[in-house]
């Protein structure tokens, strides 16, 4: 079966953890490791793979826009501000996991296929891609007048893109329940616990309900977390939704897959899955296009 | 006669927040401050008690928008200078301009005490809106003087004009405020501060160690309106620092008077050391959890002592109150309670 071409910008951890993922993909095949420092352990673990890599930067692999139609850019928001005008120019699909949200929101379960022509998405955030499935799961129910989620995530999962632009997370994710999720307002709060051994990402999703109708919500969301782990199989419930009033309360936790990243970093783990399945649509889309037979049921 | 006279900061309207369950209004906002003016306190804090834009199902919603409880601070506030507190990862450099705007002078940014480098945007932005910044780092007990130096040093990196040592969960003891200020005072080139809580019934005790120990900043709270067992008396701070012969530019009677006749009429319960408070400090728990805790306990039919145990052991830092119900169904599961129940609670 004929697979797209993909590249990776960006070889650090997510990069990195991305590059196992496609490794497995039935529909992508990854050509090319784009990263800026020789030194890169995951340059060197892409190269022991007989991936080609190369050390110089996005402008390299514009020299060679051939090896890849599919472009993950996993560096930070800053870098992919410069990055997109000329992946765009050099006619490339970017799914880009940074905060830079030029592209429009991709959250899987959510609007899978609702942006295939698009040339740039993005992924919100790594508390957008945990929370706004739950949010819209209460939405497609009943309407919701305010969602409030709370990601909490282990210090050492939390790189210093991060942490020097903290706010990035929470405006990008409350904007993300809201255009997503359908919430009618939103709020996102961030938390780092430094606690050791390093806790597994937590979010606690709140959702302002009238009148909720208990038995169908909870039987929504039920059906949401196990789309999610399609995808993210450490994605699960603590413990059923809880109602109180107009409040329903939802706790989640995400354990990594440990691909190349430490379980505890569900966070990114989840960033890095959302990543490979927003890829593979688009590669269905492509082949289907082209005319190539897709086997049903994949 | 002592050379170096401690400021003391009154944030009765900012901890007192989590104590009011965050139902202040513009009327108690403008009494309060008016009195803290007019007694001489120098600084006056006023925010949700976990910061701007800290109104929210995690914390608390605010009885009214927090601009107008800044609107009325600042109508009262008169020379003194106005103060608010943000933590980065709740609130963001949005309510920040918007306090400044109000007319907030001092902007208190906190981290925990291992993430100071998640604030360095908010202070940068604080100091360029021309307030004077102070760095808080937040359950300072939890971690060796070494560790509070180099986070300080973040902060005194990013343009903070002080770090405080803030005893979030009324944990230490004096010798714990010895060393970690003493630490701080000989690492840093900026002021440092002291933040306590009543949890062991040490924080006038501990303000006066942190003073002693160099801090040129302590906050009080009148009648200790403040999280957990409360902060550190106002009242009784201005009272003992006044007999040792430090000048703090507070009036000792009108500070009383403020405690007695203004605030603690508003008092929901009283200020007291009971066995859930008290295990806060005892096993290091971040003070606001108190009445989200007491909640939990009635709701799922377990010990608030337990829940906060677990809380210790785990190691929850502030901000985590979504952490309590999720602990409190635990135990009532491991204790036998029917799950569905408890769902349907």
């Amino acid at each position: 079966m004929p697979k797209i071409k993909t590249a990776i910008i960006g070889s650090g951890n997510i990069g990195t953890d991305l590059m196992y993922k496609l490794l497995r993909s039935p529909w992508l095949e990854l050509t090319m490791m784009v990263g800026i420092d020789p030194t890169s352990e995951g340059l060197a673990r892409a190269r022991a793979l007989g991936i080609a890599t190369t050390d110089k930067g996005i402008e390299d692999f514009l020299r060679q826009p051939e090896v890849a139609e599919i472009v993950f850019d996993a560096t930070s928001a800053k870098a992919h501000r410069q990055h997109a005008p000329l992946l765009e120019q050099a006619g490339k699909i970017v799914i880009d996991l940074t905060p830079a949200a030029i592209g429009k929101y991709v959250v899987p379960p959510v609007n899978l296929g609702a942006h295939l022509d698009a040339k740039n998405v993005n992924l919100v955030s790594c508390g957008g891609q945990a929370t706004i499935p739950i949010v819209a799961a209460i939405r497609r129910v009943q309407p919701v007048k305010y969602a409030e989620i709370v990601a909490t995530i282990a210090s050492k999962s939390a790189g210093p893109g991060t942490r020097q632009n903290i706010d990035e997370f929470t405006q990008t994710t409350a904007q993300g329940l809201v255009d997503m999720g359908g919430a009618e307002r939103g709020k996102a709060i961030i938390i780092l616990n430094p606690a050791e051994p390093p806790i597994i990402m937590r979010n606690t999703i709140y959702a302002m309900v009238e009148d909720p109708d208990q038995a169908a919500i909870t039987k929504s969301i039920l059906d949401m977390v196990r789309t999610v782990q399609e995808y993210v199989p450490g994605y699960r419930l603590r413990t059923e939704p809880l109602f109180d009033g107009n409040k329903v309360t939802v706790f989640i936790e995400v354990e990594g897959a440990g691909d190349y990243l430490p379980t505890y970093s569900g966070n990114l783990d989840i960033m890095t899955a959302a990543a490979v399945k927003v890829g593979e649509e688009f590669a269905k889309y492509l082949l289907a296009k082209r005319g190539a037979a897709v086997p049903a049921g994949v | 006669m002592r050379e170096i006279n401690p400021r003391i900061c009154d944030t009765t309207l900012r901890d007192g927040s989590h104590a009011m369950a965050h139902q202040f209004t513009p009327e108690q906002v403008r009494a309060v401050v008016s009195g803290l003016a007019e007694a001489g306190v120098p600084v006056i804090e006023v925010s949700h008690g976990d910061g701007l834009g800290g109104s929210s199902f995690q914390y608390g919603f605010s009885k009214v928008p927090e601009e107008q409880l800044l609107a009325a601070a600042a109508d009262a506030i008169k020379d003194k200078k106005l103060a608010v507190l943000l933590l980065p990862g709740i609130g963001t450099k949005e309510e920040l301009r918007m306090a400044a705007a109000y007319g907030a002078k001092v902007a208190r940014i906190c981290t925990h005490v291992t993430e100071a480098d998640i604030c360095e945007q908010h202070i940068g932005l604080a100091k360029q809106l021309g307030m004077e910044v102070v760095g808080f780092l937040m359950l300072a007990h939890m971690v060796p003087p070494e560790k509070i130096v180099e986070q300080g040093k973040l902060m005194e990196s990013y343009g903070a004009d002080c770090v405080y040592v803030t005893d979030s969960a009324g944990a230490m003891t004096p010798r714990d405020v010895r060393e970690r200020v003493t630490a701080l005072r000989e690492a840093l080139n900026i002021e440092v501060g002291f933040h306590a809580h009543m949890n062991l019934a040490l924080g006038v005790a501990n303000t006066l160690e942190a003073i002693e120990c160099g801090a040129t900043q302590v906050d009080g709270a009148t009648c200790g309106l403040g999280a957990g067992a409360g902060n550190t008396p106002t009242e009784i701070l201005v009272a003992v620092l006044d007999k040792l012969g430090y000048k703090t530019g507070i009036d000792v009677r009108k500070i009383m008077d403020v405690a007695e006749d203004i605030v603690r009429p508003m008092m929901p319960r009283p200020q007291v050391i009971d066995r859930a408070a008290l295990s806060l400090g005892y096993y290091g728990v971040y003070s606001s959890f108190l009445l989200h805790t007491y909640r939990a306990a009635e709701r799922f039919g377990v010990d608030a002592r337990d829940i906060l145990a677990e809380l210790g052991r785990r190691k929850v830092v502030g901000g985590q109150e979504d952490m309590i119900v999720d602990v409190a169904v635990e135990l009532a599961r491991q204790q036998g309670k029917e799950p569905a129940a408890v769902g349907r609670a």
